[in-house]
């Protein structure tokens, strides 16, 4: 899968905004300090579209689908910020509010499917453990829908497999029973967090078919987080770049994989490998992620940032709108053309 | 700093800190055990200085005083000094548990050691050995040799020993079993070292700190089963102060003496509250974060 | 089903075991066992007739075959003072027994899960230090001083419960073992209770929880069917390596509330010196505990299906 075939899979979105996040903020308890986790990040997402959510191991982006289901670590907070699912703010909801749209609404998926499934319990009733809470059904109704459902992410033999346990699964099939569980009470948004991660890549592969064409068959919206560009490539529709618990850069796949505006973008993509460009060699992003409890002022990539400059260290960086529908930190972001330029070669 | 909600940030995960942070008196729990401990077995040890009465010694004149400035907690029914009497029964009683808490854990080590370093049919026959003795109940079984060695100290120090080995030599051998298989074994093997070698200067000093966490929860249980034995009249011979029996003689009275019967409960309940924040304290601080 | 079986076979040896040192205890007496036993009854024609009758003349070899051989039958010995088969005697006293173990196992989770809850729920918060504190206390505390003192309590300042004995019928039954086995619980206790709000602590912090949360499932039935389903595995083994104590614990419990049971039967043969009945009940316990741990081990495999296919 190329970058030129971008979100081809997923199909366009069919408009009305389904999800809408705003000057999202989590911050975490520790002993050495307060951690600024998710520190002012605001998307949105259409219905029916898929949007990436990329950036690397805490830069935010678990944290971020967390808030938004409200299924943080204890010692996390939202400290401000508006979470609107079809308008209506989530943050301010109790518990038993939450669990009224968890299922229903908006439903997620995991990383490991070996530890996000309840090892004693079978997974046909996992399955349809949603619709009996949820949707009132019976005990029979239930099963039948959680073999429907089996059916649908393509779990073969769906009967017997019913009352199997986790543990006699093998991962790309756990992952199927993890999808299937959050598509059981037809949620309009589903929430990923790495779920192809922990995959080879050929399992990988069927289930970014699988979401995607169940993203285009009922309409359902995915946030997609993965630190894989090429999965992202392959999924979505547009895309958000994490750096240090902030959106530094957010637009459609295309533009941003292809044509990057901000230098920490352009280093992503300069450190995946990919066969369409001839590149000496791979560049990898010097330097470490920043420290979340005291992070650098200015713009917290300025001290890896090939092109920093004297008000990078100072000034603050909120996203800014460009044409076309992009968005980026970046106060230079001209830089990254430029570099671009001496890159494609024939 | 950003302004923080205001309905604050829940407790923390606890973080492993290097040991040289985690000092024992930092530790409020495992502080407060010290001291009681501390206390109590000043206590013992001064004994016979903290009171001038005499034990033994029965007065009938002076049954069954209430509590008064000449007998803090009275007398009991053949007039001895209650007070004077708990903290020699203490005394006898703490001796007896400390000491014999001693043989079952040499015991108890080095059959764990050898069972889990060696592993193969010595293991097996050891714990086939640790099933048999699993098998009876603590109680019965030390009840029962008691019985057939005949009451006294001897008995009860061999009777425990025969029992109590078993949970020393299961905790040493998993740790073993684990530990063996570190680089520093290896290490020690392939320069020739010595099984015996290897286990008491290497692997041993490394595992032990289990067991003697363990052993402070022992000792709590050897104290239970000397006032049990006691209360039954199978323990230390009266009219050496004791404990168990002190509690037996006082039950009679509970109706208008209860200080007779609560009072050495209570001493007890003391011992085994300080024993088990010691070793609650210790567990914490060499494997801190294990509740 | 080979579960079953493999636990079955390990236990044989055992078996056999509990049975030599049963039988070896007759030989740790000091002096002639004969004549130690009958004390100012050793008569010569008596201590004739011990002998005679545990073959203490022979070799130890064919003294255990003969030992083995009356077991099989279901002998027990004589009993030395009631001049009836140990094993009859055995046999009427077992049910009262039975009836504290399996009371008290109900208190003792019945009184446990809840502390324990209670104590995961809000981890290093007031409650949990509480709860904690509870072991720390109850572990030092002698099983019959706590009787004696809610005897008094329940028994004698209020007619709540009678002061002992085992009641008759069923409610009675209920009625007059609910202090003692509540006592018996009260011991259990600690060990449980530490183990559960570890292994609830555990349970709470594991992806699936979150899962289950993110699935919207109301506060109970997560309770319920994720986190205590998933919490109570380790504490069985705890459990189950407790049912020692458990079982031992009835003897004294036995003695201080008249409880017509095996523990207060073997009390009183020692006193009466009445061996072959103390050999006897100290088989049986053994035999009891080994069964129940088996049934500790069935239902940790009933209750995590990981542990049923691992060969």
């Amino acid at each position: 899968m190329t970058i030129g075939d971008a979100g081809a899979l997923s199909g366009a979105g069919t408009g009305g905004t389904v999800l809408e996040v705003r000057d999202l903020r989590v911050r975490i308890a520790a002993r050495h300090g307060t951690v600024r986790a998710v520190d002012g990040v605001s998307l949105e997402v259409a219905r029916g579209e898929a949007v990436g959510l990329v950036g690397e191991s805490g830069s935010g982006k678990s944290m971020t689908l967390r808030a938004i289901l409200g299924v943080l670590p204890p010692e996390a907070k939202v400290t401000s910020g508006q979470i609107l699912l079809d308008g209506v703010d989530l943050v301010p909801l109790s518990n038993s509010d939450l669990n009224r749209i968890r299922g229903p609404k908006i439903s997620m998926i995991f990383q490991e499917p070996m530890s996000a499934l309840n090892p004693v319990m079978r997974v046909g009733y996992q399955i349809a453990e949603g619709p009996r809470v949820h949707l009132g059904y019976s005990k029979a109704q239930a099963a039948e829908r959680a073999l429907e459902l089996m059916r649908r992410v393509g779990i073969p033999d769906p009967e017997r497999r019913f009352r199997a346990y986790p543990h006699e699964f093998s991962g790309g099939m756990r992952q199927r029973v993890m999808i299937a569980i959050a598509l059981s009470c037809e949620p309009e948004i589903i929430l990923c967090d790495e779920p192809t991660t922990a995959l080879d890549v050929t399992i990988q592969d069927q289930i970014l078919r699988l979401l995607a064409s169940l993203c285009r068959e009922s309409g359902v919206s995915l946030i997609f987080v993965t630190h894989d560009l090429p999965v992202v490539a392959q999924l979505c529709q547009r895309v958000a770049v994490m750096y240090g618990g902030e959106l530094v850069e957010r637009g459609h796949v295309h533009d941003v994989l292809l044509d990057p505006r901000h230098p920490y973008t352009l280093g992503l993509v300069r450190s995946a490998p990919d066969v369409e460009y001839v590149r000496e060699s791979l560049v990898p992003i010097p330097g470490s992620p920043p420290s979340l409890v005291s992070p650098p002022s200015g713009c917290r990539f300025h001290p890896r940032c090939a092109f920093v400059e004297q008000d990078c260290r100072v000034q603050p960086t909120p996203l800014r709108e460009l044409p076309g529908g992009r968005y980026t930190a970046c106060l230079h972001y001209e830089r990254c053309e430029e570099a671009l330029a001496d890159r494609i070669r024939p | 700093m950003s302004a923080i909600s205001a309905d604050g940030l829940m407790a923390v995960e606890r973080q492993v800190a290097p040991r040289s942070v985690r000092r024992w008196y930092r530790q409020p729990a495992l502080a407060f055990g010290v001291v009681l401990l501390g206390l109590i077995v000043i206590a013992a040890v001064l004994g016979p200085l903290l009171s001038p009465y005499n034990p033994i010694t029965q007065n009938l004149g002076q049954t069954l005083l209430g509590p008064s400035a000449h007998h803090l907690v009275g007398t009991d029914q053949l007039g001895r000094d209650t007070f004077t009497r708990l903290l020699y029964g203490l005394r006898n009683d703490l001796r007896i548990a400390f000491l014999a808490v001693v043989s079952p854990f040499c015991i108890g080590v080095v059959l764990g050691s050898i069972s889990g370093y060696f592993g193969g049919w010595v293991d097996a026959v050891i714990m086939r050995l640790v099933d048999i003795v699993v098998a009876f109940p603590f109680y019965v079984l030390v009840i029962a040799l008691v019985f057939v060695l005949g009451p006294g100290q001897r008995s009860i120090y061999i009777a425990i020993t025969l029992v109590g080995w078993v949970s020393y030599a299961r905790i040493i051998r998993s740790e073993i079993l684990v530990a063996k298989r570190q680089d520093y074994v290896l290490a020690a093997q392939s320069g020739g070292l010595s099984a015996v070698r290897i286990m008491a200067r290497h692997l041993l000093p490394n595992v032990v700190s289990q067991a003697i966490i363990y052993g402070m929860s022992d000792i709590v249980q050897d104290i239970l089963a000397i006032v049990a034995l006691g209360y039954f009249g199978l323990g230390i011979p009266p009219p050496t102060p004791d404990l168990g029996s002190m509690i037996n003689d006082g039950q009679n009275f509970m109706t208008t003496h209860w200080q007779l019967t609560t009072f050495p409960g209570l001493v007890v309940v003391l011992v085994g509250l300080s024993l088990s924040l010691i070793g609650d304290g210790l567990a914490d601080i060499i494997r801190p974060g294990q509740a | 089903m080979t579960f079953v079986f493999q636990r079955l076979l390990m236990l044989i040896p055992v078996a056999i075991g509990v049975t030599i040192v049963v039988f070896f205890m007759i030989h740790l007496i000091p002096g002639d066992p004969a004549s130690t036993i009958l004390g100012i009854h050793a008569t010569p024609k008596a201590v004739a007739f011990l002998h005679h009758e545990w073959g203490l003349d022979r070799p130890l070899v064919s003294q255990y075959w003969l030992f083995m051989d009356r077991l099989v039958h279901g002998n027990l010995g004589q009993s030395l003072y009631y001049s009836a088969p140990a094993a009859s005697i055995i046999a009427t006293r077992i049910p009262a027994t039975l009836w504290l173990l399996v009371y008290a196992v109900i208190l003792a989770i019945a009184i446990s899960v809840p502390l324990a809850m209670i104590a995961a729920s809000r981890k290093d918060g007031v409650r949990d230090h509480v709860v904690r504190a509870v072991p720390l206390v109850g572990l030092g505390m002698p099983p019959f001083w706590l009787a004696i003192l809610l005897i008094y309590a329940f028994a004698i300042t209020v007619h709540w419960f009678p002061t002992s004995g085992y009641g008759a019928g069923f409610f009675g039954h209920l009625h007059s073992m609910f202090l003692p086995a509540l006592v018996v619980a009260i011991a259990l206790a600690p060990v449980v209770i530490r183990a559960l709000r570890a292994s609830m602590l555990n349970v709470l912090g594991a992806e699936y929880i979150t899962t289950a949360k993110s699935k919207g499932v109301p506060a109970p039935r997560l309770f319920l069917r994720h986190v205590l389903r998933n919490a109570v595995i380790p504490a069985v083994t705890v459990l189950g390596i407790n049912i020692g104590f458990l079982i031992g614990g009835t003897v004294i419990i036995e003695n201080v509330f008249a409880i017509p049971g095996i523990g207060q039967l073997m009390i009183s043969s020692i006193f009466q010196r009445d061996f072959p009945v103390v050999q006897g009940v100290t088989l049986v316990f053994g035999v009891l505990v080994v069964m129940v741990n088996l049934l500790a081990d069935l239902s940790y495999a009933a209750l995590d299906p990981r542990v049923r296919f691992d060969r």
